[in-house]
């Protein structure tokens, strides 16, 4: 038998996965238990390897690959449990047992699993570039997966579990969090009993939610008629506008914040909802119609004129014919909207003195200070987080339909 | 020359195009209006600002204020008193013209009038002060004779709150101009490192949101289970609220004890001691012998814009991806052509035209962007850029017209790349 670069490609694709997974699940390990693990990379490596070029002689003996897989995944556990001498992560496995061992099999099952991914189909020997380079894509795709994973979920996940702690388990060890249920339901959200009981989260959450769908409201009822002039209705200056609306969005809301400042405080619209009322709205509606316009733009404008040869007024047409047959689009800019009214932190920054009138982004910047212990703040932050998250997910298809058909961002 | 005998289409618009006219215009007014209203007139507010020596205190608007008692306090009836008025402007910088002020008399109190400005009518006393300069004060005094009425009834002077009107200029209407804020801000120091931070951070925070973008589209491109979660989740950074994610990575960047990213870095043997992410302006690294400053907090505060908005630029080129034709994969496959080679020759060109658009806009977006920086370091350690500067100036340091001045620079330089851009941007796409 003659090795060649196929070979040597799966020994170190088996290494960098052997290592990395150790990295992942030594890290999850050490969050989820609260044990301080040490966890051996370089062993890792090794045993991974060792897999990758044990995978590539095997895959063929078995009938299926994931088969060939599972021994794998049998194998690589053994193998590293001999290396490691039966402290895979560095610590005795009598402690946190459980734990050790779990984190031990997902890491051999995802090494495994990542080599036969990337392996899968390719022979000992040498292979053409085309297939090398395939090889190397298939690697650099599951290194990307987990690399986004983690960047995405690690923010969120510390966040949620940081408001489940004290301010003593913190500091003691920064990266247990692992959740003690044994403490009560009273203890574990206590974080969010103190935002709900003496930080008035209550009526900033209330106050976040009027003004955020008051501002979806007020957009829509502006940005429907004039979308559909800009669609449908021929005048002078026609063109040029559904052109340049969206440059309205183009000015930076840095540059309006001091006039704006100056004006409503003199007409006392500066400390009040009110002021957001205004300010709010007329920073979505531009882009809102030129959501909509694109919309209207597309559909057949023939049902509209059915609907005027029996009738029915413009307005009439728009109410019965456009609204109906727009309502995905409707969603997504409602939502969307409504996403950025939720979310709007400077002017409510500027704007809100009152405790009474704080908005959920202006309650948790007032949490930002050493006096209150660093829990309440993210208990704070999941409290923003969570009601917009959960609508997102909720319309996601919409969102993502119409903001990519829409051609905006925000 | 027309031959009159052909009809000629009509040159003026008929009725029913009228009709149309007016009812577009109708539609589109209340967006006219509040447009004009909330972004166009502070946006030439801002200008008019910019022009003028306008502090934080000034938008109170000057008032005449006044303490008013008796001396010595009366106790038997024929005693002589003065009624006193101390009055001040309470602004330190405009005067007050035409100050009228306007008082009842408690019943039983005899007014001797002595002062020109003054007047009685009953027990009403009007007083003329004509001009109260910035931050004058004076005393009004107006000897008096008590008599037992006054003694019983028990009202005393200060019952009846003393009413001013007058005219103070407010700066902010005023046609007083002044360059000092421009003076101000390009003279300082801090305004050309806060120019190149600014650039510095649109220009990398931009490429990075781009590149991962471009990276994690590439990786939802092929249908595989769970890829609709995997997109759901991709999406959260951007979903989330700024405040939220700010201050979770602020506390997981976090230097002092508690803080979970320096102690997996130290737990996994990366680095000796903590890291100060957010807070140390440079650190020094040194590379085959040669030593350089990494600008730490600034390069931190980019990863956050790259994460924060990758999501976006991800979305846009999946669908662009999404939509280029299966047929020429195909025919490169037949073709030999290697997988990176496609990548290379066939999807980037594809992608080039949505590639670019994404950039004005996202380049324009972190331009504009206040928020992230201003909650993750507040623009100290060198992240301050033009936007906080803006901030900065007009809050903190509490010089209104400073701040105007750095946002019609902000303006300006927006304006600028405007320009450029769509000067070189391709026709074929947005």
């Amino acid at each position: 038998m003659k090795f060649g670069t196929v070979d040597i490609s799966a020994v170190l694709i088996g290494a960098v996965w052997g290592a990395i997974w150790m990295i992942v699940t030594g890290i999850v390990l050490m969050l989820v238990s609260g044990l301080i693990v040490s966890p051996l990379v370089g062993l890792a490596a090794l045993a991974g390897a060792i897999c990758g070029f044990v995978f590539l002689m095997l895959q063929f003996r078995f009938g299926r690959a994931l088969t060939a897989i599972g021994a794998l995944t049998i194998l690589v556990l053994v193998l590293f449990a001999l290396l490691s001498l039966g402290q895979p992560f560095g610590v005795g496995l009598d402690q946190k047992t459980l734990y050790q061992l779990v984190a031990m099999v997902l890491w051999a099952g995802l090494t495994a699993l990542s080599i036969g991914m990337c392996l899968l189909g390719y022979q000992s020997g040498s292979a053409k570039r085309y297939r090398m380079e395939l090889l190397l894509i298939r690697l650099l795709k599951g290194l990307a997966f987990v690399f986004f994973t983690i960047i995405v979920v690690l923010p969120f996940y510390v966040m949620l579990m940081t408001s489940f702690k004290s301010q003593q388990s913190l500091l003691a060890n920064p990266l247990d969090f692992s959740i003690d249920f044994g403490q009560g339901f009273e203890s574990l959200f206590r974080s969010y009993v103190e935002l709900f009981t003496q930080y008035h989260f209550g009526s900033f959450l209330m106050n976040t939610a009027f003004v955020s769908v008051c501002t979806v409201i007020i957009t829509l009822a502006f940005a429907i008629p004039g979308a559909y002039a800009v669609a449908r209705l021929r005048f002078p200056g026609q063109a040029f506008l559904s052109r340049s609306i969206l440059l309205i969005y183009m000015v930076p809301a840095i540059v309006l914040v001091i006039p704006l400042y100056a004006v409503f405080s003199q007409l006392g619209l500066r400390n009040s909802l009110t002021g957001l009322l205004i300010v709010y709205p007329a920073t979505t509606i531009p882009v809102a119609l030129y959501m909509l316009q694109g919309y209207f733009r597309g559909l057949p404008s023939e049902l509209e004129d059915a609907g005027l040869m029996d009738g029915l007024s413009r307005l009439g047409v728009i109410a019965k014919i456009t609204m109906p047959l727009s309502l995905p689009a409707l969603a997504s800019v409602a939502l969307y909207v409504f996403m950025i009214a939720w979310n709007e932190f400077l002017f409510a920054f500027m704007f809100l003195d009152d405790l009474d009138l704080f908005t959920l982004s202006r309650g948790v910047v007032s949490l930002n200070s050493s006096e209150v212990p660093r829990q309440h703040l993210m208990a704070g932050a999941v409290v923003a987080t969570v009601p917009v998250l959960a609508i997102f997910l909720w319309f996601e298809r919409f969102l993502v339909a119409g903001l990519t058909a829409g051609s905006v961002k925000g | 020359m027309t031959d009159t005998s052909i009809p000629q289409p009509p040159k003026h618009t008929g009725a029913l195009a009228n009709r149309e006219k007016r009812l577009a215009y109708a539609m589109l007014i209340p967006t006219f209006l509040i447009v004009i209203g909330i972004v166009l007139g502070p946006l030439l507010a801002n200008f008019w600002i910019s022009f003028k020596p306008v502090e934080l205190a000034d938008l109170r608007a000057a008032q005449t204020l006044s303490n008013e008692r008796l001396r010595p306090r009366p106790e038997v009836a024929g005693e002589e008193v003065v009624l006193q008025y101390r009055i001040r402007n309470s602004s330190q910088k405009e005067p007050i013209q035409n100050v009228v002020m306007q008082d009842t008399i408690p019943v039983g109190l005899a007014l001797t009038l002595n002062d020109s400005r003054c007047t009685l009518d009953g027990q009403s006393l009007n007083c003329a002060f004509g001009t109260i300069e910035a931050a004058g004060r004076f005393n009004l005094e107006i000897p008096a004779v008590v008599d037992q009425t006054y003694l019983d009834a028990g009202e005393r002077p200060r019952d009846h709150k003393a009413v001013f009107t007058g005219d103070s200029e407010n700066i902010l209407t005023s046609f007083e101009f002044t360059l000092d804020n421009f003076r101000k801000i390009f003279s300082s120091d801090d305004f050309w490192s806060v120019l190149r931070v600014s650039l510095y951070y649109t220009v990398f925070g931009t490429l990075g949101a781009l590149v991962l973008g471009l990276f994690a589209a590439q990786i939802l491109n092929t249908a595989f289970k769970g890829r609709n979660v995997l997109r759901g989740l991709f999406l959260f950074p951007y979903v989330a609220p700024v405040i939220a994610v700010a201050f979770a990575w602020v506390l997981l960047l976090d230097a002092g004890p508690g803080g979970t990213f320096n102690a997996m870095l130290m737990q996994m043997g990366a680095v000796e001691g903590p890291i100060n992410f957010l807070g140390q302006r440079h650190v020094a690294i040194s590379i085959l012998g040669f030593t350089f400053n990494f600008p730490m907090a600034l390069t931190t505060v980019i990863a956050f814009e790259a994460w924060r908005y990758f999501p976006l630029s991800f979305l846009f080129i999946l669908a662009r991806m999404q939509s280029i034709s299966t047929d020429m994969y195909e025919a490169a496959e037949i073709d030999g052509a290697t997988p990176l080679q496609q990548f290379w020759y066939l999807s980037l060109p594809q992608l080039l035209g949505i590639l670019s658009v994404l950039f004005l806009l996202r380049f324009i977006w972190t331009f504009n962007k206040f928020d992230d920086i201003f909650l993750l370091t507040g623009g100290a350690a060198g992240t301050r850029t033009l936007t906080v500067d803006v901030y900065e100036q007009a809050f903190a340091v509490s010089n209104l017209g400073a701040g105007a001045a750095v946002a019609v620079v902000v303006f300006i330089v927006l304006l600028f790349f405007a320009l450029i851009f769509f000067k070189f941007s391709p026709q074929d796409e947005g």
